[in-house]
């Protein structure tokens, strides 16, 4: 009882005395941290992604603080915190433009020529003979090894392919090194015509590997009255400043390639 | 003579780092620069030699006359954490540099082994004796300082080596310290 009661008193009375002197520290010693920094580190998204190229929110904001940056600096800023970002700062509100990252491949039913069994993830699979076990060597291969970058849930896997949310993506760019086949490129938001095909293996090889991947027949860039379409090869490619989103192209597309963002 | 027998059987023969392998964290992490790794050392330096003081005031003037010797790591851990926050707010305040660039390693000296150690064998060797308590911290917190500038310096200059490729970076630091490591050894036969 006597050992229970002495520890009790040790234990507690040190505890207590402790936190009482350095609450006198704190407060002795106290920064002064300018309530400026702190409101930034608020507003800020918080989740670190890295997209900005430093360590995290809190770093940037730092940088932001000291004039190091500029608001527009940070990928994942929404115009609403954009708005809050340049109010803190006294600074005119530069409008953003928000893009998402999309994976130009939406062929699901691939074929293979063999089957893959080890280590999970693309980047290791993308090693082997063909750069992977589809016979199509320009597509995703849908071991996700983009899917840990994603800090914001963006990312599924459908049908064997990785489809990006839109909705939810933040335009962070964190995914787009992972991708051993650089499948992964920024698109304007509000542009919905997307290309889903990457291939430049031509109309002969595309047609056996893939039931829709790009055989390069001209159509869509013949139909579109924005001359928003051009070839890179066998391969159509959107210019989005010209796309007005009209969908001339998805209806004439005969492989159904292009498709308007929602996958 | 006692005195300096304690002390350079800490700094030296006994090395902190170097021959009982404690507090290589902070060895490794903050070896990259200078006057990172000199304040690291004056801060390791002031928490061991003030909890020294402490630890063994609660030890042989509360822990023992109540019985409870049993909670010496507990009450040790408490006394250290607690410095350490003080030592993390004076820095903050009067050197914002250094906090920066010392970053994590700062906290970090909290779980610090080396810190923990020296309190703890303070206590098993020398519980009679403030005076050696205190001379054996400022040993081990030299040898630690002295292990710990030498390897920035060497690292240092490694930067400007020319080394193998899959050498470079962290590899021929711990192919450093390992050498470092066998050269304290030869302390021994002091």
């Amino acid at each position: 009882m006597n050992t229970i009661l002495s520890t009790l008193f040790v234990m507690g009375g040190l505890g207590v005395l402790f936190g009482l002197l350095l609450s006198y520290a704190g407060v002795k010693f106290k920064t002064e941290v300018d309530p400026k920094l702190e409101s930034l580190k608020k507003v800020l998204p918080g989740v670190n992604c890295g997209g900005c190229g430093r360590a995290g929110c809190g770093a940037f904001a730092d940088d932001l603080f000291h004039g190091n940056a500029e608001v527009t600096d940070c990928p994942v800023v929404t115009p609403e915190v954009n708005q809050t970002l340049s109010d803190i700062m006294g600074v005119e509100a530069v409008e953003t433009k928000r893009m998402v990252a999309f994976v130009k491949c939406i062929g699901t039913e691939c074929k293979y020529l063999y089957k893959y069994q080890g280590v999970e993830g693309c980047r290791s699979s993308a090693r082997l003979a063909n750069g992977g076990s589809k016979a199509c060597t320009a597509g995703c291969i849908g071991n996700k090894s983009c899917m840990p970058a994603c800090k914001f849930g963006a990312m599924r896997l459908e049908n064997g392919i990785t489809v990006i949310d839109s909705e939810k993506c933040t335009g962070c760019k964190m995914c787009i090194d992972f991708c051993p086949k650089k499948l992964i490129e920024m698109v304007p938001y509000d542009k919905i015509i997307r290309i889903g095909c990457n291939t430049h293996d031509g109309a002969k090889s595309t047609r056996e590997n893939c039931t829709i991947g790009c055989i390069g027949c001209k159509i869509c860039m013949k139909k579109c009255e924005n001359g928003a379409i051009t070839m890179d090869g066998t391969l159509a490619k959107i210019d989005y400043k010209k796309c007005n989103n009209c969908g001339a192209c998805i209806d004439a597309c005969p492989r159904k390639c292009i498709s308007n963002g929602v996958i | 003579m006692e005195f300096i027998m304690v002390f350079m059987s800490a700094a030296l023969v006994n090395n902190f780092v170097l021959t009982r392998s404690l507090g290589i964290c902070p060895f490794i992490g903050v070896s990259k620069r200078m006057d990172t790794s000199i304040g690291m050392s004056v801060a390791v330096t002031v928490v061991m030699v003030v909890s020294s003081v402490i630890t063994h005031l609660l030890y042989n003037f509360v822990l023992v006359p109540l019985g409870v010797t049993f909670l010496y790591i507990v009450v040790f851990v408490l006394v250290i954490a607690c410095l350490v926050q003080f030592v993390e707010m004076h820095l903050k305040k009067y050197s914002p540099p250094l906090y920066k660039s010392l970053g994590i390693f700062l906290p970090l000296i909290t779980t610090n082994c080396a810190v923990l150690a020296v309190v703890l064998l303070n206590v098993e060797l020398f519980y009679d004796s403030l005076a050696l308590a205190v001379t054996h911290a400022f040993g081990a917190a030299a040898g630690f300082a002295l292990a710990l500038v030498l390897f920035t310096g060497i690292r240092e200059r490694l930067e400007y080596a020319d080394i193998p490729k899959p050498f470079r970076g962290l590899p021929i630091a711990m192919i450093t310290a390992g050498l470092m490591s066998i050269a304290f050894w030869g302390f021994t036969g002091l």
